[in-house]
């Protein structure tokens, strides 16, 4: 099959499955994709409502993810998944699991799963995510669901591109909640306690409420939503809960601010990784050896280096 | 591009032993590939449907239950009517040599039986993907 961006588009544009999932390797791989196929695919986005899935390895998330699925499916709606999982920094490779718990989605027509490696993530996971979101979106999808796990950075990425986010919790997780929670209790907009049905999950729901109280009283109090995934129990609470988030976001004008903020914070990535390639040109590369070469004498120093670049960078740009 | 070999890794059929797929998956995470592990007991539909999803650009199965003379042929057939024709098709397991040369000569990429080395499964990869850049810059 043939990689021409321009066939690509007609063929997504035509429902072909292959297409979608060439487009998203493109993104992935930052191959050459013009600006104008680009600007094609943004435009048809912004229809779909995304939902962020986040917590410790283990809790749950994809036999979750894998239910709320199917009971957006019985409702009618298309459903995109993007499943991330992390790269090893040393070898590069990843090993992408989530798709063993939603088997059964797999032949479902009305539901396309991506597999992500963080690769890296240079220029941040978001954004790479938040534009494969954005190819599903414009294929037609109803609801984007990212899932994600939650120990590093990634649940930070995750918010910013979410319109809800859920942290998935289990009863077991109550100290390592308390070594997360600056992170991870800071961003739920409603909480999961999984596999309810295990013992102490009630003491980990007071404990986790206790501590939510303890913040300072805000406009969206984030619910406590008792699941057991495999059991299919709670499925229907978890999906009021985000109804009810979406409407709040709806009646505060927040969704709008959401994806001006998305907005603002892709162009900022955009112009930094662009602005890095054209900067890193030849000349400036020369510099930076000539100022490596003069660091035993401490000849040089990083700011002056620093400096130097950016003046040949300005010069370079007035030249032209 | 940053282009990264990504590898699904299926157990179709019936048999429960995934020993071998997982020990595969790990080593070809290890070797710097992506590799989506699919999990037990898919069907051609679903290996298929998964590699289509995922883009990969390497299927590789894992057979201990000595169907594999009915699902490979079954996995090519989908593989072309869904268009996956730059696709690889490798996989291995107790599978008999004058088998695995029948499987060859209908058009699967290298059939590895039991005793195989992993770093031969890798080298094998790599110089299959390193081939198909070969012709595709052409």
């Amino acid at each position: 099959m043939t990689l021409n961006p321009e066939k690509l588009l007609n063929d997504f544009e035509t429902g072909s499955k292959r297409a979608l999932a060439r487009l998203i390797s493109l993104i992935e791989n930052n191959g050459k994709l013009a600006d104008d196929v680009r600007d094609a695919l943004y435009q048809k986005s912004g229809r779909a409502y995304r939902i962020g899935f986040t917590g410790p390895p283990g809790a749950g998330k994809s036999t979750l993810v894998n239910q709320i699925t199917k009971a957006y499916r019985q409702q009618g709606k298309t459903v995109g998944i993007i499943a991330v999982d992390p790269t090893s920094p040393f070898t590069g490779g990843a090993l992408l699991g989530d798709r063993v718990r939603m088997n059964d989605l797999t032949l479902d027509d009305g539901v396309f799963i991506r597999s992500m490696a963080t690769r890296g993530s240079l220029g941040g996971l978001s954004t790479k995510a938040q534009e494969v979101a954005d190819i599903l979106d414009a294929f037609g999808k109803d609801i984007i669901i990212y899932e994600t796990v939650g120990v590093g950075q990634s649940e930070l990425d995750i918010v910013e591109a979410a319109d809800t986010t859920v942290v998935v919790l289990v009863p077991e997780s109550g100290d390592s909640v308390q070594a997360m929670k600056a992170g991870l209790m800071e961003i739920a907009d409603i909480f999961v306690m999984n596999k309810a049905d295990r013992e102490g999950a009630d003491r980990a729901i007071r404990e986790l409420s206790a501590i939510l109280h303890l913040r300072e009283a805000r406009d969206w109090q984030p619910p406590i939503v008792k699941c057991v995934a495999v059991k299919q129990e709670g499925i229907n609470d978890l999906l009021t809960a985000i109804d009810r988030h979406y409407c709040y976001l709806q009646e505060h004008h927040l969704l709008e601010e959401k994806r001006r903020e998305r907005f603002v914070q892709s162009v900022h990535s955009l112009v930094s990784t662009r602005l890095k390639n054209e900067f890193w040109d030849e000349r400036a590369r020369r510099i930076l050896e000539q100022h490596i070469a003069g660091l035993d004498q401490r000849k040089t120093s990083p700011y002056r280096a620093a400096q130097q670049l950016i003046d040949h960078f300005k010069q370079s740009l007035a030249k032209q | 591009m940053d282009r990264k070999i990504r590898v699904l890794v299926a157990k179709p059929g019936l048999d429960g032993h995934d020993r071998g797929a997982k020990v595969i998956a790990s080593a070809l995470r290890d070797a710097g590939f992506e590799v989506i592990y699919s999990g037990l007991h898919q069907t051609p539909e679903q290996i298929v449907e998964i590699a289509l999803q995922e883009d990969v650009d390497v299927i590789g199965i894992s057979i201990l239950s000595g169907a594999h003379m009915t699902l490979f042929p079954r996995i090519m057939e989908l593989m072309q009517e869904k268009g996956l024709d730059d696709v690889l098709l490798t996989g291995g397991g107790i599978i008999p040599p004058e088998d695995a040369e029948k499987l060859e000569a209908m058009g699967t990429g290298k059939i590895f039986g039991p005793g195989s080395s992993t770093q031969d499964i890798i080298q094998y990869i790599r110089e299959w993907a390193e081939s198909r850049e070969q012709t595709e810059t052409k």
